[in-house]
């Protein structure tokens, strides 16, 4: 329900890779191929699996984010929350990657949604909350882009 | 902020200040539709995360939204827009190394 059209202030980046969803799928789920191109991590690709994401810290940042897994679909659907800073005064997203066959190779389409902790709605609660604030963002801070 | 900006009750009123501009504390009641004491905590919380910003005028009080008040978020979306892209420049060189 939530297209970039109707939700512009969920970060959504996309690009066509001239390779087949199988080995797109591959670096984004075997470990040793994602540390390669996201970070250093422990991630196994089972839903409710609880993994760290691991950089050199940062300012700002102490260069881990903690992970879980909440959508594991082969070759099209993988999803993990994303939360920094801890879990009780930290910040907490959720990363949706989709993987679409394309004439080219997969269209891939990471999609960042922010909540705060302690906010026990549903996911999908959520994220409609913040769709909807940030369709309201416009009129406080102007454009983004 | 966005701690500030979890409940649901407070982010519509500061979304309420966002479309209405400057409102007096009797006028939030009445949108919200909760008390008084309760709209006021609320309001407290906003503006420790200086979100609004308030003024007295009379026995009133006004509140308003800060103009800036959002920045950090615009940050963080500039920062994780440009933390995936670099990602995905990655990402787009391993599937190059990788066999099949």
């Amino acid at each position: 329900m939530s297209t970039s059209a109707e939700a512009p202030r969920t970060l959504v980046v996309e690009r066509i890779f001239p390779h087949p969803p199988q080995k797109v799928w591959r670096a984004l789920t075997e470990g040793p191929l994602l540390a390669q191109w996201m970070m250093k991590n422990d991630f196994e690709p089972v839903v409710g699996r609880k993994f760290r994401f691991e950089a050199e810290p940062a300012p700002n940042w102490s260069g881990v984010v903690d992970c879980t897994v909440l959508v594991v679909d082969p070759l099209k659907r993988l999803s993990y929350s994303w939360g920094v800073g801890g879990s009780e005064s930290g910040l907490q997203w959720v990363v949706e990657l989709t993987l679409t066959p394309a004439e080219a190779g997969t269209h891939l389409r990471m999609e960042q949604s922010g909540f705060a902790p302690g906010q026990k709605a549903a996911y999908q609660g959520a994220k409609y909350g913040w769709n909807k604030f940030f369709g309201n963002l416009d009129r406080v801070a102007g454009g983004v882009e | 902020m966005f701690r500030a900006l979890a409940d649901p009750t407070r982010r519509s009123i500061f979304e309420e200040l966002t479309r209405q501009g400057e409102q007096t504390v009797h006028k939030l009641t009445r949108y919200a539709g909760i008390s008084q004491p309760a709209v006021s905590r609320h309001l407290t919380v906003l503006k420790r995360a200086r979100l609004v910003r308030h003024r007295r005028e009379g026995r009133e009080t006004h509140y308003r939204a800060q103009p800036d008040a959002l920045t950090p978020m615009v940050d963080w979306l500039q920062h994780y827009g440009a933390f995936w892209r670099d990602r995905f420049d990655r990402l787009e060189s391993l599937l190059q190394r990788m066999d099949g």
